[in-house]
C-alpha cells in the first residue's frame, strides 16, 4: 500500500501498550466512581427532603449542562488556583467519574421509580425500614432493569476517556500522539488506537451482556 | 388482639373511612365484605399503617400502631409493630429477583437475625404447609398465580406474626386457582391464627369467618356471625349487596 507503513506499529507498540494500560486503569476507576457515585445521587434525586433534592438537582444540572472537556480543564487547571493540586490521572478519573455519575444517576432514578409500589409495600409490611427496603428489594430490581442503559453510558465513558489526553494523562490517545510525533505516521497510529478502543469496548460489551443475562434470568 | 377505634381517613375530598370501630379477639377470624370503594381495603392497609389515619386509633394487643411508645421514633416503632402483622396482597408482590426460598428467609434473617440454616429449615416447613415444598429454588416468574400467592402467605408467616391481614388475596387469580389459596387460609384458621380477611368470596367467608362485617361508603353497615349476616341481613344496604352478589 503506497504511503502506509504498518511496520512502525511493531516498532512502537510498547508506547501503545502503555497507553492501553493507562486507559484501562483510568476507565476502570472512573466507571467504578460513576456507578458508586450514581446511587447516592439517584437516591438524593428522589428524596422527599427538599434540602437534599434541590442541591442534588443543581449538581446534576451543572455537570450535565456543561462540556466534559471544560470540567476537566476546571479540575486540572482551575483547582490549583484555590490550592487544590491533583495529578492528571486523578483529575481525569474525577472528571470522567463525576460526569458519568450524573448520567448514571438519572438512569438509576428512572429505574427506581419504575419498580412497582407494591414491592415497597410488601417489604415494609414485613417490617423492613425504608433503607432496608431500598437496599434489599428496590435497588437490585431497579439496577437490573436499567443495566442496558447503564451499559450505554459506560461505553460512552470509555470513548470519551480520550479527552483526558488533553490534560496530559498518558492514555491511549496521547500515546498515539507521542508515537506520531516521533514517526510522523498519524494514519497508522490513530487507526491502531481506534482498533484498540474498539477491542476494549468489545470486552466491555461482552461483560455487560453477561451481567444483563444474569440479572434477567430471575425475572 | 386487634382493635380499631373511631378511625377516619380521607383522600383529598373523598372520605373513605368514616368512624370505623371493630375488634378481633385472639384466634378469631373477621371477614370484611362490601362493594368496591367501600373502604375495606383502605381499612386493612391502615391497620398495617400503609395508609396513615386522619383520626382514630389502631391497637395490636397492648401497643398502639399509629402512635409510637414514649420516646421512640415512629419509624422504629412501626417497623417493629409490623413484624407482628403478616400482610398478603392482591397482587402477591413477591420479590422477583429472589428465589422462593430467599423471598421467605430474607426478612427473618435481616430483622430477627435468624441464622440462615434455621431460617431455611422453617421456610421449608412453611413451604410444605402451603404445598410448595418442590418450588424452593424457583423464581416467582416461574410460578402460577396461585403458587405465588401461597409463597406470599409463607413469606408473611415466616415472621411469626400474631395476626394475618389478607387484602383480596384471590381477586387477581384465575377461578381454578382460588381454591388452593383458600385451602391454605383454612389451614391457618384451623391453627387458630388471628385473621382479618377482605374478600369477595362469599362462600369462603361463610366457611371460615367467626364474624363478618359488611362495609359500604366508609362505614360498617352491619356486623354479625356469617350465617346470620350472609343469609338474613337486617340492613337494606346489605340485602341489596348480597342480592347482587348471589344473583
Amino acid at each position: 500500500m503506497p504511503g502506509l507503513k504498518l511496520s512502525v506499529l511493531i516498532e512502537y507498540y510498547p508506547i501503545l501498550l502503555e497507553g492501553l494500560l493507562w486507559t484501562c486503569i483510568l476507565c476502570a476507576a472512573s466507571i467504578a466512581l460513576s456507578l458508586v457515585g450514581g446511587v447516592p445521587l439517584a437516591l438524593a434525586g428522589i428524596s422527599r427532603n427538599r434540602l437534599v433534592r434541590w442541591p442534588c438537582g443543581f449538581f446534576v444540572w451543572l455537570f450535565r449542562g456543561t462540556p466534559l472537556l471544560l470540567q476537566l480543564f476546571l479540575i486540572y487547571f482551575g483547582l490549583p488556583q484555590i490550592g487544590i493540586y491533583l495529578s492528571p490521572m486523578v483529575s481525569g478519573i474525577l472528571g470522567l467519574g463525576i460526569h458519568y455519575a450524573v448520567y448514571n444517576s438519572d438512569v438509576m432514578r428512572a429505574g427506581i421509580v419504575a419498580v412497582e409500589r407494591g414491592q415497597h409495600e410488601a417489604s415494609r409490611s414485613l417490617g423492613l425500614s425504608r433503607a432496608q427496603s431500598m437496599r434489599k428489594v428496590i435497588l437490585p430490581q431497579a439496577l437490573s432493569s436499567v443495566t442496558p442503559a447503564l451499559g450505554n453510558n459506560l461505553i460512552a465513558l470509555l470513548k470519551e476517556s480520550a479527552l483526558v489526553s488533553i490534560i496530559t494523562v498518558p492514555e491511549l490517545t496521547l500515546s498515539a500522539q507521542r508515537a506520531i510525533s516521533e514517526t510522523f505516521r498519524p494514519f497508522e497510529f490513530y487507526f491502531a488506537a481506534g482498533a484498540i478502543y474498539y477491542g476494549i469496548n468489545y470486552f466491555l460489551e461482552l461483560g455487560l451482556k453477561r451481567v444483563e443475562m444474569k440479572t434477567a434470568l430471575s425475572r | 388482639m386487634v382493635k380499631v377505634i373511631n378511625v377516619y381517613k380521607r383522600f383529598g375530598d373523598n372520605e373513605v373511612l368514616k368512624g370505623i370501630n371493630l375488634e378481633v379477639l385472639r384466634g378469631k377470624i373477621l371477614v370484611i365484605i362490601g362493594p368496591s370503594g367501600s373502604g375495606k381495603s383502605t381499612l386493612l392497609r391502615a391497620i398495617n399503617h400503609l395508609e396513615t389515619l386522619d383520626d382514630g386509633e389502631i391497637w395490636i394487643e397492648k401497643v398502639q400502631v399509629n402512635r409510637p411508645l414514649k420516646g421512640r421514633k415512629f419509624e422504629k416503632h412501626i417497623n417493629r409493630i409490623r413484624q407482628d402483622m403478616g400482610m398478603v396482597f392482591q397482587h402477591f408482590n413477591l420479590f422477583p429477583h429472589m428465589t422462593v426460598m430467599e423471598n421467605i428467609t430474607m426478612a427473618p434473617m435481616l430483622l430477627k437475625k435468624t441464622a440462615r440454616s434455621e431460617a431455611e429449615a422453617s421456610a421449608r416447613q412453611l413451604l410444605a404447609k402451603v404445598d410448595l415444598a418442590d418450588k424452593v429454588n424457583f423464581y416467582p416468574a416461574q410460578l402460577s398465580g396461585g403458587q405465588k400467592q401461597r409463597v406470599a402467605i409463607a413469606r408473611a408467616l415466616a415472621m411469626e406474626p400474631k395476626v394475618m391481614l389478607f387484602d383480596e388475596v384471590t381477586s387477581a387469580l384465575d377461578p381454578e386457582l382460588i381454591g388452593e389459596v383458600n385451602k391454605v387460609m383454612k389451614k391457618l384458621a384451623e391453627e387458630h391464627m388471628t385473621m382479618l380477611i377482605v374478600t369477595h368470596e362469599m362462600r369462603f367467608a361463610a366457611e371460615v369467618a367467626d364474624n363478618v362485617i359488611f362495609m359500604a361508603d366508609g362505614v360498617i353497615v352491619e356486623e354479625g356471625p356469617p350465617r346470620r349476616l350472609l343469609h338474613n341481613p337486617t340492613q337494606e344496604r346489605t340485602q341489596r349487596f348480597l342480592a347482587e352478589v348471589f344473583k
